[in-house]
């Protein structure tokens, strides 16, 4: 049978984490994406364009707009039946829904699946990530999200699937919306940037925060930070990297002023490349860096600055 | 208005894990545990709401070892006022304890369930949506700020690039996340007082659920390790090896 995957989309195009839930979809079988929220009739031909998908599945339902748990859930449950499995990515969004899913179809779900081994068997991290389990359901249906750093996203254009426009279930009415506040940046999204440059503890302020962005900009980079550094208020909390914080695998990590706590190398330790700046040499950042410089990060952000200004 | 708070006993989270040598999961004997931070920020929640006269009784749940006792006295110290140990031996999943407070839920018809959001050992970040779903009630997970109202909830979400705010009817599930507050120490004269609070004790199979896990774990294993790389003398040389030899910039 086939497998729903509900993607995170913008109302243009879906997004780098929805991509990789589709190459981790493709191996279990066809691959059919509901597309639901304000936006979804813009961005469906985006999925639909996705290699590996068969199916769009479009629900333009008002009371589905912003994708709120109880009304997305009802849908989920009322499609269940044609599928075998149903995924998401483990964005906020994925991770808010496909639990309640999995209660109303009496399944336990697998969270955050960083391997397929096959149709009921899964690797996922535990232990921010000090652990891998491997874990055989026995559950009928799998709910699952995906870990976006663990697979390579698919292209994003190369399929030509058919969009069905699709119903709304029963909104339970228990929940409104009542607004976002999105931080608007021109920068990179954190999960889907090549490099990421990321600031800890150690800036010490908010204002020196954007010595760390002026260098992120540079390279074309996301804006990153520790979990001491959001603590701090150095930086919004949707920076946070680490294991409650965002996972990231960019090709190249850079962290600047970073101790590097357990809870943080769970969410970068799967980059490409790792440089760490910090004055401690004893700093644990260091064991995972493939560059380490032992230096005081105020001196080292002009230069890097300079450096990176130069013509190569 | 009555708070429902459920906490775990977990690793605790400064100690480093090990995987066991047979491949069967993390070692835990002889652990530090402690209770999962982010329930710790549910039961601070909890007991804020309490101390502005919103809520007049907070029963805090354990469903784990005996030894999870521990963790409601902390909370009892905290400030909630009587606690519910589920006692059992092995894995519980996420679906388990659900239907364990669901089954709770029946008999002390809280308004309010505040928890953490994820524990830390199993990372699932599942329990209290799946609660939500087989109550029927409407959920507010990643909450940085709950207020109370009318009958409602406002809980402003964290999500990917900010925020969000819903609200939602009570009685609801609410999923802590790390902004929310920070929680407080228990100071002495409350964690002597805490121990004459009563913690009632029940087994799974009193409250009519089934444990039996759904997932089995085939093999539990360690990461593949990072090597530590070399060390750089200067910004020149870094950027120099970015460029030239990892070929990221």
């Amino acid at each position: 049978m086939a497998v729903l995957l509900l993607a995170d989309h913008d109302g243009k195009i879906v997004s780098q984490p929805t991509r990789s839930a589709v190459a981790a979809s493709a191996r279990l079988g066809e691959v059919h994406v509901l597309m639901v929220g304000e936006g979804a009739a813009a961005a469906a031909p985006a999925a639909a364009a996705l290699p590996g998908v068969s199916k769009v599945l479009l629900a333009e339902d008002a009371s589905l707009a912003h994708r709120l748990a109880e009304p997305l859930a009802a849908l989920l449950v009322h499609l269940a039946p044609s599928y075998d499995h149903l995924i998401a990515p483990a964005s906020a969004a994925g991770k808010n829904v496909m639990p309640r899913v999995a209660a109303l179809l009496d399944v336990q779900p697998i969270s955050d699946v960083s391997g397929v081994v096959d149709a009921d068997t899964f690797v996922r991290p535990i232990y921010a990530g000090n652990a891998l389990a491997t874990v055989k359901s026995s559950d009928a249906k799998k709910v699952m999200t995906i870990r976006a750093a663990s697979f390579d996203p698919v292209a994003a254009t190369g399929g030509s699937a058919a969009i069905e426009a699709i119903g709304a279930a029963v909104d339970p009415g228990q929940s409104t919306f009542v607004g976002a506040e999105v931080s608007k940046s021109e920068r990179p999204e954190l999960t889907a940037a090549k490099i990421v440059v990321s600031g800890g503890r150690a800036m010490g302020s908010s204002e020196n925060f954007h010595l760390i962005e002026k260098v992120a900009d540079m390279l074309g980079a996301a804006v990153g930070a520790s979990r001491a550094a959001v603590d701090a208020g150095y930086a919004p909390n949707d920076h946070q990297v680490g294991q409650t914080g965002k996972i990231v695998a960019p090709d190249l990590y850079i962290a600047i002023g970073i101790s590097g706590a357990i809870q943080h190398l769970a969410g970068m330790k799967d980059s490409k490349i790792i440089v760490a700046i910090n004055k401690d040499e004893e700093a644990p950042i260091f064991q995972v860096a493939d560059y380490g410089l032992v230096a005081d990060l105020f001196k080292v952000l002009p230069e890097l600055e300079a450096e990176l200004g130069k013509p190569v | 208005m009555k708070l429902l708070v459920p906490v775990k006993r977990v690793v605790d989270y400064n100690v480093k894990v090990r995987v066991k040598a047979d491949n069967t999961g993390v070692e835990t004997a002889n652990v530090k545990m402690s209770m999962n931070p982010f329930d710790e920020i549910a039961v601070e929640e909890a007991v804020r709401l309490k101390e502005k006269g919103v809520a007049t009784e907070i029963i805090v749940v354990s469903a784990g070892p005996a030894a999870a006792a521990e963790q409601i006295r902390t909370a009892l110290a905290m400030g909630a006022d009587r606690g519910i140990l589920v006692e059992h031996d092995g894995i519980l999943e996420p679906i388990a304890v659900a239907k364990i407070l669901k089954a709770i839920i029946a008999k002390e018809s809280p308004d309010l369930v505040i928890m953490g959001k994820q524990a830390i050992d199993d990372d699932m970040n599942a329990t209290g949506q799946m609660l939500a779903a087989l109550l029927g009630w409407p959920q507010g997970t990643f909450a940085s700020k709950v207020e109370i109202a009318d009958g409602h909830a406002t809980v402003t979400r964290e999500v990917d690039g900010g925020l969000e705010t819903v609200r939602i009817t009570l009685p609801a599930v609410v999923t802590a996340d790390l902004r929310l507050n920070e929680p407080r120490y228990a100071s002495l004269p409350n964690i002597m007082k805490a121990r004459k609070k009563t913690i009632d004790n029940v087994k799974p199979a009193d409250l009519g659920v089934d444990v039996t896990p759904r997932l089995t774990v085939l093999r539990v294993e360690e990461p593949g390790k990072r090597q530590a790389g070399a060390k750089v003398a200067s910004v020149q040389e870094l950027v120099a090896k970015l460029r030239n030899e990892a070929k990221v910039i």
